[in-house]
């Protein structure tokens, strides 16, 4: 049987994105963007702060890094912790001795486990950013809407009671969202969300609840992807980001500012045999004059200002 | 489907390599150098085809979307300036939307002398399951669209997606299509066997391909372009007896990232100051192998 004829009807093709979430926009085509102290590349560290219950929920899908095998699986679900125990003080510590602050994306149920940490994250001047409820609260095309939405009003009252403070910003697990997810997130008086990498620059998204920006975290330079699917050494991904760096530091003479996500995962990063390779990355962009490190509301304060 | 399905599909007859007539490349060149910047768009939300499905996550899979959308945003215009900077141009594998959608990534890589080959509609839509005429129109509305947009008469095709159906090399023959890039099997040009016309099937890759490199053999930045550069010495040395070609297939949303596009520039350097390179597009290798080969070779 041959495929129906509607397969050859194209009804989104005109000029333009296929959605009407963002026009299209030329990255080198842009009114250049200042950032503060005149520098010219910000570092955007993001740290993924994950609580994965022992009953893993595969609606609508299984977090990435979640259990993996029969009940109990003892092994991944302490694996994990060693990242809120330790890994997740050897990053904070990284970022303190270069006076870096970052984002800490974060689980809301670890406000309830875990508040000493939420305590020393805040206190160290970091921003606090809703990531979901724990890992199995995962979002997807699909999903019920009035489901959708109590997840994402749950993991961000959660955070703001524990904080003192609603969120600005959101990550979705896995960065997956549904057709609703960016409203839902406006709705909810999100100001970012971090799930759409197409950019290397702040944009805005139109939703029906109006706008909301997207700061494009890029999923291929995070240390999950690096070190965990692909398999390279910390000195690979240190190699890496350091040639990220120096790209964007060489675009930034030219077409202004640039950004540079470090999205980083306390169990993943804060081993003991690959910190000090991050260590010395991070100090290297801390000696550098043209760099610094920002949390992602002051990307989205300064990058606003100049629309 | 419908077609007869063979266990063999008789494209070609066996040609050894040991033996072969040597391809001679304008100014004693010895291996032909094509680079074929897939300049893609992807749905987020397309038909659905029942042998294939477009995204493996529910719509909208927004990783996978908007990993390829940094494409026209942001990474074609990197690429495609190194390309420019040290001499490449490139012979372009297009979602042909992509002249609706997104015309300034088409007019750029117009202006800057690159051709244009066919890579189907969108990269979202298979061939799989077509019937005849279903897949005449793809083909001619490929035709139209590129020529409308760019003036260009297309030459060649690659499958959307890498989909077939058992009459696709010979449908583009008989539109007058002089290349297919669907066929792996050497490292020259070969001419395919079709019920009319004459189809060349020109040596693409996938192994060297940009996706295979990061996606399925994990390379780092700096391994995919050791790995180029070492594809590329083998056949410039072969290619003093064989004449070879090589093709490096790129996707600018993976080889324009920031961390990849300084490790490439070493491999663009490399081959353009080697000496032994015909740094060319594919249109103009088949018409060099074929005034070699006269008739069917």
């Amino acid at each position: 049987m041959s495929l129906d004829p509607s397969y050859l009807e194209y009804p989104k093709r005109g000029r333009g994105m296929d959605h009407a979430y963002y026009p299209y926009s030329n990255l080198f085509g842009r009114k250049p963007v200042s950032w503060p102290d005149d520098k010219k590349l910000l570092i955007w560290p993001v740290i993924s702060l994950e609580y994965f219950p022992m009953m893993p929920d595969d609606d609508p899908f299984r977090a990435p890094g979640h259990m993996q095998t029969a009940y109990p699986d003892y092994r991944h679900y302490t694996a994990r912790e060693y990242g809120t125990r330790i890994g997740i003080y050897r990053l904070l510590d990284a970022f303190e001795k270069v006076r870096a602050k970052v984002s800490v994306a974060t689980n809301s149920v670890m406000a309830e486990r875990y508040p000493e940490l939420i305590e020393d994250i805040l206190s160290g001047g970091h921003e606090i950013i809703a990531h979901s409820t724990d890992m199995n609260g995962t979002i997807a095309g699909g999903m019920d809407e009035a489901d959708e939405k109590a997840l994402i009003n749950a993991a961000l009252t959660t955070l703001e009671e524990a904080t003192g403070k609603r969120p600005r910003g959101w990550l979705s697990i896995a960065r997956s969202q549904s057709f609703k997810t960016a409203k839902l997130l406006a709705e909810a008086g999100v100001e970012y969300m971090c799930d759409w990498a197409n950019d290397e620059l702040p944009y805005r998204f139109k939703t029906d609840a109006g706008t909301i920006t997207n700061i494009p975290l890029n999923h291929e330079l995070s240390d999950r992807q690096i070190i965990n699917v692909q398999q390279h050494s910390v000195d690979s991904y240190a190699q890496q980001i350091r040639d990220a760096a120096d790209w964007l530091l060489a675009e930034a003479e030219s077409y202004g500012g640039r950004m540079l996500p470090m999205h980083l995962t306390p169990y993943i990063m804060g081993l003991p045999y690959r910190i000090s390779g991050f260590e010395k990355l991070i100090a290297s962009f801390a000696e550098h004059n043209d760099i610094g490190f920002a949390r992602g509301d002051a990307i989205l304060n300064s990058w606003k200002a100049q629309q | 489907m419908s077609e007869a399905q063979n266990s063999d599909p008789g494209l070609y007859d066996y040609l050894p390599y040991r033996g072969r007539p040597k391809i001679e490349w304008p100014e004693g060149k010895t291996c032909a150098v094509w680079v074929a910047p897939n300049l893609e768009f992807y749905e987020l939300d397309p038909a659905v085809n029942p042998h294939r499905k477009s995204w493996v996550k529910p719509h909208p899979d927004v990783v996978g979307y908007s990993h390829r959308d940094h494409a026209n945003r942001v990474s074609h215009w990197r690429m495609a300036e190194m390309m420019t900077k040290h001499g490449f141009p490139g012979s372009v594998s297009l979602s042909v939307a992509l002249c609706d959608h997104i015309p300034e990534v088409v007019e750029d890589a117009n202006q800057r002398g690159w051709e244009f080959f066919s890579h189907g509609i969108y990269n979202t839509r298979y061939s799989y399951g077509m019937d005849e005429a279903q897949e005449r129109a793809i083909i001619e509305d490929s035709i139209e669209t590129v020529q409308r947009s760019t003036g260009q008469r297309i030459r060649g095709w690659l499958a959307p997606a890498l989909t077939h159906t058992p009459r696709t090399l010979d449908l583009l023959a008989e539109y007058g299509m002089d290349y297919t890039c669907d066929l792996y099997h050497d490292d020259q040009p070969t001419d395919v066997k079709v019920k009319s016309g004459r189809l060349t099937a020109i040596p693409y890759s996938l192994e060297v391909n940009d996706h295979y490199g990061f996606f399925i053999y994990n390379m780092s930045p700096t391994e995919y372009a050791d790995t180029l550069i070492r594809q590329y010495n083998r056949l410039a040395e072969e290619g003093e007896q064989s004449g070879t070609v090589m093709c490096i297939p790129l996707h600018s949303y993976l080889i324009g990232q920031p961390h990849r596009i300084g490790p490439f520039e070493a491999v663009l350097e490399h081959i353009a100051g080697d000496g032994r390179a015909w740094i060319s597009r594919a249109g103009d290798i088949v018409d060099a192998f074929r005034k070699q080969t006269g008739g069917a070779s």
